[in-house]
Order: structure tokens, then sequence, then C-alpha cells
């Protein structure tokens, strides 16, 4: 059983929703991304989706993209991401990581390249911003021997026949996107995208990750009311960015946002 | 990545692209989720109007009286004689309304978009060309218009910014990345992405998501239509050569198009080489790249090791841009084009050449068109023909062209 699944299934099983927070790699600096990790686990995250921070991030907002232009300045690139997942799993062989990011630095270094070390270094699934289901055929059949998960996103203008057509190739959990728009957006509907679950719902049994526009402990709550799992980016990326220059400070701020959003989970 | 294809000997060169969008295995759709299902209604709506006669009918009224279509094919004779070779023809797009070839695509898309009900477009610019032609149909069909740029071509492109907002448009500085082109093609999508229900997203390059390379194509190919028939009308025959630079490479494809299946006219892209492709200061991915993707579609970028998109240097912000069009990618591979690349300071020479000699002021986009052709044409025989796309005017350099003589305009 992949850790995806077995992490679902405990979520499942607990009768809890699954807290999913978002980093970049290399944000504020690649050697303190680690020990970020490991604070989210100890402070409630169920898995953790880290970004390969890219030069041109189209479907990400300010926030998002800042962090990825500091991971860069840092001289972050996609070996080191390999290595932070490296470094993770010698102390925590359990919570997923999933890496999320743009194609292009994964076509140059080859898919087949690009899989063996992910799945090497203990990466469980990939989401790929830029890779709709039409042009995923080939990264899918490298993922597969690895028991990678491609996550697909589901987003308001998916209609009917996408969305089954996605359901058929997804894997591991799918990610509703709340909104139009990019990252750190700020005007979600929680009974919109209720509607829209309960139709993903008829399609598949895959749990549903919702991410997009969930800013707080508030917001968290009324979506896990309604979904398998929260996916908080920007609330906390703008966290990071705020304690760049303070390492513990930022762990202890990154720590205390996380307890909150795993609290109001829970409530739910 | 799939393996590229070399199987063109009996098909057609314009059957390209497939179903799917692809020109062999550049193009494509690399979007997020969100603009899949906004594409695909593009793409269905482009369809159904390119061959609906009130849509032709309506665009061919306006690229007649609003743009001054067809635009002359001129021989320039004393340039030729000077130069000892080809005969030297010059597709003048600089004649256009709004002064180069972008407006042929702007019409299309802005009567597309009317069509379709939206009653906002959005586009990005660089030198800012791209962002008149689009503010000025959005003036003409009475829609609303922002124009996202980077914060850097702001600088340089003053006149032009200014000429947006006169027309209506807000210009919307964009200070990430590198605060030029292709950021300002990142943001343009971001409001895309975040508006798409009521607005239209005019792209003003043969790159992007499919169906924006083959339309951007179709919609720029009366260049090359006009300019078949205009050669063989004044010389009586097809051309020898085809002259266009390229950036994205509009105006290229819209010259090359309608000859790809004219197998006796060779074909030449000029890229730019800034400073010199050794000097890694250029904006020539397809001398000097490889293939991946950006902004939408496969083909040859330029990137570092890791994927990462590296900055372009022109002293032409039309040609400064990391990416090209798809289907120049695919004639590349295919063998069916050429592309070569001249410095800043060769099209320079061009623009001096010509602006003397002919009494025509081009563009510095056009000029590595033109500075390509004084190498080509001396090595062709007085009767042989060459086709240059004299794709925009160059008003809108001077102020470049005097600062790097230290004068102030």
């Amino acid at each position: 059983m992949s850790r995806i699944e077995a992490c679902f299934n405990a979520i499942k099983e607990n009768n809890k929703k699954a807290l999913i927070p978002f980093i970049t790699a290399g944000d504020p600096s690649p050697d303190l991304t680690v020990g970020l990790m490991h604070e989210m686990v100890s402070a409630g995250a169920d898995i953790i989706e880290l970004g390969i921070p890219f030069s041109d991030p189209m479907a990400d907002g300010p926030v998002i993209q800042r962090a990825s232009e500091r991971a860069l300045a840092k001289g972050t690139n996609t070996d080191d991401v390999f290595s932070i997942v490296e470094e993770f799993r010698t102390k925590n062989n359990m919570t997923p990581i999933i890496l999320m990011g743009y194609l292009n630095p994964i076509e140059v270094m080859g898919y087949a390249q690009f899989v063996n070390k992910a799945a090497k270094a203990g990466v469980d699934g990939l989401i790929i911003v830029d890779l709709p289901p039409e042009e995923s055929e080939e990264l899918i059949a490298e993922l597969k021997p690895h028991g990678l998960d491609q996550i697909f996103l589901i987003s308001p203008t998916t209609h009917e026949e996408r969305l089954e057509k996605i359901c058929e190739v997804a894997s591991g959990f799918l990610y509703y996107v709340s909104l139009k728009g990019v990252t750190g957006s700020n005007q979600l509907d929680v009974e919109a995208v209720a509607h829209k679950l309960n139709q993903i719902r008829d399609k598949t049994n895959l749990p549903l990750g919702v991410g997009f526009g969930i800013r707080d402990a508030q917001t968290a709550e009324a979506v896990g009311r309604i979904s398998d799992a929260v996916v908080v980016g920007s609330a906390l990326v703008e966290r990071i960015a705020e304690h760049a220059k303070d390492n513990e400070k930022m762990k202890k701020e990154i720590s205390s946002f996380i307890k909150s959003l795993r609290v109001a989970l829970d409530g739910v | 990545m799939p393996e590229v294809m070399k199987n063109t000997d009996t098909e057609s060169f314009k059957s390209m692209p497939d179903k799917r969008g692809h020109f062999g295995i550049y193009g494509g759709r690399f979007v997020s989720e969100t603009l899949m299902g906004p594409l695909e209604e593009l793409e269905q709506a482009y369809k159904k109007y390119i061959i609906d006669p009130d849509f032709i009918a309506e665009y061919e009224h306006d690229l007649k009286h609003f743009v001054g279509r067809p635009s002359p094919l001129y021989h320039a004779k004393r340039w030729s004689e000077k130069l000892g070779g080809a005969q030297i023809y010059l597709k003048r797009e600089d004649l256009n309304h709004t002064g180069a070839h972008k407006v042929n695509n702007t019409v299309g898309q802005a009567l597309l978009a009317k069509r379709m009900g939206k009653k906002r477009v959005i586009a990005e610019t660089g030198a800012g060309q791209h962002g008149v032609a689009s503010a000025t149909v959005a003036a003409r069909y009475g829609m609303e218009c922002v124009v996202y740029m980077g914060a850097e071509d702001i600088k340089r492109q003053a006149i032009n910014v200014y000429r947006m907002k006169l027309l209506g448009a807000t210009v919307v500085s964009v200070e990430a990345g590198s605060k030029t082109l292709k950021d300002a093609l990142n943001e343009a999508m971001r409001d895309w992405v975040t508006n798409v229900d009521d607005t239209f997203y005019i792209i003003g390059t043969v790159a992007g998501p499919h169906p924006y390379p083959a339309m951007v194509r179709d919609f720029n190919a009366v260049v090359g239509r006009e300019a078949r028939q205009q050669c063989q009308e004044q010389t009586g025959r097809l051309p020898d050569s085809l002259v266009a630079c390229v950036g994205g490479g509009s105006n290229a494809i819209g010259l090359f198009h309608p000859f790809l299946d004219d197998k006796e006219v060779a074909i030449y892209g000029v890229e730019a080489a800034g400073d010199g492709i050794e000097t890694g200061r250029h904006a020539a991915p397809l001398n000097a790249g490889k293939p991946g993707v950006l902004h939408g579609n496969r083909t040859y970028l330029m990137e570092d090791k890791y994927g990462q998109i590296i900055e372009t240097h022109s002293i032409s912000a039309g040609l400064d841009y990391p990416g090209v069009g798809p289907e120049h990618a695919w004639l590349k591979d295919i063998g069916r084009a050429n592309y070569v690349s001249v410095t800043d300071v060769e099209a320079l020479k061009a623009f001096h050449d010509l602006t003397r000699i002919e009494g025509i002021i081009p563009a510095l986009e056009s000029s590595h068109a033109l500075a390509y052709t004084t190498k080509l044409a001396p090595e062709m025989d007085k009767d042989a023909i060459i086709i240059v796309n004299l794709s925009g005017r160059g008003d809108k350099d001077i102020h470049t062209v005097a600062a790097l003589e230290g004068i102030t305009v």
C-alpha cells in the first residue's frame, strides 16, 4: 500500500480530515526546509506538499511566486529538492510527500530519470500544474511501476466529460481547485465547492482534497466539513516570508498556525 | 518527451497542427485545469467562425477599410542594386494601421471575442506593438482592455504606453521575474484564469496553448497570401526565398505558411543573436536552445540545466522572448525552414541602410530580417527574388537608436 493510501485509510478510520500544508522547497533557504517539514508534521500535518521552485509559475499568485524567487535565489535546484526529501525520510518514513511544480524542470531532466530520482528519495506523488491528463500518458507510464501517483486537479470550469476523463486516470487523491484564479486568491464560496464535490463523488471513490483560498482556521473548518483533505499554501508561505530572517521565530509561527488548522479540522 | 518525427515526405506542410494541437512533438495544451475547458470552448468557436461567411466578410472588411490592406509588395531596387545580387521585395506590413502586422491578428481575435460574447479583452506586450494593436481594436469594437507589460519594458517604451492609455486601455506594470515580455505573459494568464467567464485573452504571437498558435497564424497568413499573389503579378513567378524575423514568430509564420508547400521556395527565419550567440546574451532559442514546455506549449526554449527559463537579450524588445512558436520548432526539425540569427550590431546597420537607401525606417525587429538579407542576396543571381517581411515601422525605435548614438531625442 502506498503512503498516500495508508494515510487516507487511517484518516477515514479515525473519522478525521487530512491537513496538507504546502511550502516551496528552498524557501527561505534549502537548509531550512527539512526542519520546517518535521515541524509541520509534529504540529499536525498529514501530508506535505513540497513545491519545486520554477522561474515562471503561471498558476501562482504573488505569494508563491515570491517563494519560488527566494528559493531560486538561494540556488535551489531539482536535485536539491530530492536531497531534501531524502533527508526528511531518514527520520520520517510515514508522512506522504507530494511534489508540486511545473512541467519544464521535469522535461529537462527526462521523465524516467526524474521519476527514478523521486522514487528513490521517497516521494509519493506529483502535482504538475501545467500537465493535464491529455498530455500525461507518458509520465503516468513512468510513475506506475514505482507506485507513485499523479494527483490531478479539478476546477470549477471542469465540465462533466473532462471530469470523467480525469477520474479515469487519477490515483492517490483528487485536488479540487476551489476557485477560478491563482493560488492565494481570496474569494472562496463553500456552497459552490460543496456542490462540485458532490458531482465529483458521483464519478470516483478517491479522496477529495480542496485547495486555493483556504487562509485560516475558519475557512479550513468550513472546507473540512465537505471534503477529505484541506490544502493550505499561500497563508503558510506568507508566514515564512514574514519571518524569513529568524529561523526559530519562523518555525514557531508555522507550528502554531498548523496547530490552529489541526484543531479546527478536528472539530469538524 | 516523445521522439522527433521526420515523416512529412508526402504530406502537406500545412496539415499541422493535429487534432490535439500538436506540430510533431511541439505545441499542445500545457495549462492548469481551470483553463482547459475555456480553451476547448475557444477552439470550438474559432473552428466555427473561421469558416463562417459572415465572420470572414467582417474580418476582410476591417482588414481593408480599418487596417488598410492589402499592404504593398515593394521592389527595393536601389538596395538590391547596392547588394549586387537578388532582387529584394519588401512586404510592407509597416504601412498597416498601428504600424505593424500585429493588427491582422488583433482584429481577428477581437471579432471572435465579440462573437463569443466576451466584453473584456486582455493582452500581453513586450515592445508595446501588440498592446497598441489590442487597445486599438478594443476601442474600435467597444471593449474593455487591460494590457500587461513588464516594468522594464514600460520604462523603455513610454510612447507606446501612452498610446495604449489614449486608446482607453489600462496598462498594468508587471514587477515579477525579469519584468519583461515573458512575465507579462504569465500575468495575463493569471488574469485570464481569474476572469475567464467574461474575458478573452488576445495572445499576440504564435505561441501559447492550442488553439492560439494555429489561430494567430491563420489571422496573419493574409500576409503570405497577398505576397504570393503580388509576387506572381509583379514578376510572373514565385520568389526564390522568404526572410522574416522570429521572436515568437507571428509575422514569420504569416508570411511562410501560404508558401510551405511550394518546396522550391527557400525559407529563412531570423532570430536575435543579441551580443552574439557565443556570449549567451541573445534571444535565439531555435539556434541555441532546446525543447521544453513554457506558456502552454512545447517548443524550443532558452533555459538552464534545471529547466529554469533564462533571461534573454536583444536590442529589439519584440524579439526579446525565451521561447518561439511551436510550428517554427517543427519546421526547423523537419528541415522545411532554416533558422539563422543576426546580432544587434548587424540589425542596426540594416536599420540605417534601409532608411538611407530606400527611405523606409524599419522596426528593429524587421531590421533583423533585413540584416540577414544583406548576407543572402549577394550570394544569389540578379534575377533571383527574395521577399522580406517588413513587419513593422521603426518610429517606436527612434529613441533606442538615438540613445545608442548618444543623442537624446
